[in-house]
């Protein structure tokens, strides 16, 4: 199991990287929603992981799982959708602003890229 | 236990709803309790940093938990000094928005200013790790909406980068914080620097990874080079009083790299030994060096300035990355100079666009008002750029004499010095083009509005530059006390104790709460 929660781990932060340096908006906010999926199951694994186990200690019971990653990762959910939701408007203002998605400086010298690009 | 420590952090966080609520078409009641707000909290940090000035460590533990179990506020003179310098420095700042009449410009100026500080004075007084990290998210979800106040495409591109790089940088701390706890099973730091010791030499791999992750993430933050370019243009195009306020957060950086690096992971640590300090002294003379390049190389004042911050966080990370007593001692003086000084030159910059109508740096006609803002400018440059008499001066003299004993001291002297010269020539360019030049230019008359500064905008300005006047001339006491300070935190056994030993819930179990 732990294998497969590294693999997966990976793998979303791979794939978050990768999509990050896409270098416009709305990729780069999903690469960043990955990578943060990705620390919250990370988060969560720092507890060690248990199958079947009470996150309170009771007597009679010889094995518990750490419950304190588990508000940590609550914490970080809602604070990394509060950050996503923020970061989706500020960049939806400045696309309709400036019909522009790049995300890098110096959007001038891009446009003209992308002309030519296109062309 | 007092309960005044918690009191920086409650008194934004019940003021900012309170002004949202109740005062929200008042641009008048707005700013009397924001500044109401902003002189008690200067009242508040003065008595703590009082305080604690003989070396008592004052704690408190919310809802009465002891310290591994509870999150804890922990005020000592490092974090005391911080949150009075940021106190003062709102307080100045706030004069100059409401002066420069920039928090009418848009909705919730005062209310975000309020959460700001909560954010940034959180930071500095908490004791717990991931708390750190959630006052960070404060902190910056309310540096977003400053930034992109009054709005504007430049400045909303500009946010959208800001935002962007410091969620990368969260989602970082977030790993770091992550290895830590699955490695020593705490994120209390006084706790932490107890069980990093019992790590034993073999298994070091985790906690060495998660050491290095954090410094990247407080560097990030402190705008350290290669990690720096969220900088330029988000200051650049924030709003010159939120800029202005700004300059506080690159220190926070800096504050988290001295408590993190000298009591969780201290040099003659043998788990982590020798896996930061060479990195943060190469990467701190580099971006010194590209700081003042940049000075010299803007062509906008307002980029200038924010360059001219990289600089000076990198004077002080190169006096931090030493990691000895007086290596810290000055990088602690110089702290409090350079915000002091980055502040007065994002306002002076403010007043030139107010002024001028434009910050680019081309000779255009006289600007209203012109003798006060360029004797404001000679003077914020001359403490930028280090020059005597002023506090910069006697900052990089203790840099230079901290880095004296170090093996790299050809390469910090001479990247000191040398970054110094070109500092001094771009403002020097920046001065006679914006201010000289001026005079021999006819008047254009496509510019847009020109007001010259108020009143109160210039008094703002004129209490900085007092501050740093005073900082100068006390800068013997000032020394004394960040040297004093520097000793306790290279020998943290004053505040491990008191955060560790002191009783609270779960040390005498009793079952009540939830």
């Amino acid at each position: 199991m732990e294998l497969l929660v590294a693999i997966v781990i990976g793998v979303m932060t791979a794939g978050g990287i990768y999509l990050l340096l896409r270098l416009r908006t709305f990729p780069v906010i999903l690469g960043i929603s990955l990578l943060t999926y990705a620390v919250n199951v990370f988060l969560f694994t720092s507890g060690r992981l248990v199958i079947g186990a009470p996150p309170v200690l009771r007597d009679g019971m010889d094995s518990y799982t750490d419950p304190l990653p588990q508000a940590l990762v609550l914490t970080a959910i809602v604070i990394s959708f509060g950050m996503t939701a923020v970061v989706v408007m500020i960049g939806l203002g400045a696309f309709l602003g400036s019909d522009d998605d790049h995300v890098d400086d110096a959007p001038h010298e891009n446009e003209m890229h992308g002309v030519e690009e296109q062309s | 236990m007092t309960h005044w420590l918690i009191a920086p952090i409650i008194l934004p966080a019940l003021l900012a709803p309170f002004i949202v609520l109740a005062a929200r078409y008042h641009i008048t009641i707005q700013r009397a309790f924001s500044l109401a707000g902003v002189v008690a909290q200067v009242v508040i940090a003065a008595a703590l940093a009082w305080h604690v000035s003989d070396g008592t460590v004052l704690l408190y533990q919310l809802g009465d938990w002891a310290a591994p179990f509870g999150i804890v506020l922990v005020g000592d003179q490092l974090s005391t000094m911080m949150v009075l310098l940021t106190a003062v420095l709102s307080l100045f700042v706030l004069l100059y928005a409401i002066g420069s009449g920039c928090d009418g410009m848009g909705q919730h100026f005062h209310p975000l200013f309020q959460f700001q500080l909560m954010g940034i004075l959180g930071a500095f007084l908490t004791g717990d790790l991931f708390n750190l990290f959630v006052f960070f998210e404060v902190l910056l979800i309310a540096s977003y909406g400053l930034m992109i106040h009054s709005g504007g495409n430049a400045r909303l591109q500009a946010g959208v980068q800001y935002v962007l790089f410091n969620l990368i940088g969260s989602t970082l701390f977030l790993f770091a914080l992550g290895a830590i706890y699955a490695e020593t099973g705490t994120l209390n730091m006084a706790d932490l620097a107890l069980r990093v010791t019992q790590i034993s030499p073999e298994e070091t791999v985790g906690i060495r990874i998660a050491a290095v992750l954090l410094l990247m993430v407080f560097a990030i933050k402190a705008a350290l080079v290669p990690l720096h370019f969220w900088l330029p243009s988000s200051y650049a195009e924030a709003p010159g009083p939120v800029a202005a306020l700004f300059a506080i957060m690159t220190k926070i950086g800096a504050y988290a790299i001295i408590r993190v690096y000298t009591m969780i992971f201290p040099p003659e640590l043998e788990a982590t030994a020798g896996l930061h300090g060479q990195w943060l002294l190469t990467a701190a003379l580099i971006s010194l060096a590209i700081g003042m390049i940049g000075v010299l190389a803007a062509r906008r004042l307002d980029r200038l300035v924010a360059y001219s911050v990289i600089g000076s966080m990198g004077m002080v990370m190169v006096s931090i990355a030493l990691f000895t007593p007086e290596g810290v001692a000055a990088a602690l003086y110089y702290i409090v100079h350079s915000t002091l000084a980055g502040a007065l030159l994002f306002l002076i910059a403010d007043m030139v666009r107010n002024a001028r109508g434009s910050v680019e740096l081309t000779a255009q006609a006289p600007m209203a008002g012109t003798a006060l803002v360029s004797g404001m400018f000679f003077v914020g440059a001359i403490a930028m750029a280090g020059l005597p008499p002023l506090s910069g001066f006697l900052g990089k003299l203790l840099v230079l004499d901290a880095g004296f004993g170090s093996d790299h001291v050809t390469w910090i002297w001479a990247v000191v010095l040398i970054s110094s010269l070109i500092s001094i020539l771009g403002f020097a360019r920046a001065g006679s083009v914006v201010f000289w030049k001026a005079h021999g230019t006819p008047a254009d008359e496509k510019t847009g509005t020109r007001t010259p500064p108020g009143t109160l905008s210039a008094f703002a300005a004129g209490g900085l530059v007092t501050l740093l006047i005073a900082h100068t001339v006390f800068a013997g006491q000032v020394h004394g006390y960040t040297t004093r300070m520097a000793a306790t935190l290279f020998a943290p056994d004053a505040y491990i104790a008191t955060v560790v030993e002191t009783p609270g819930k779960l040390s005498k179990p009793k079952k009540e709460e939830h």
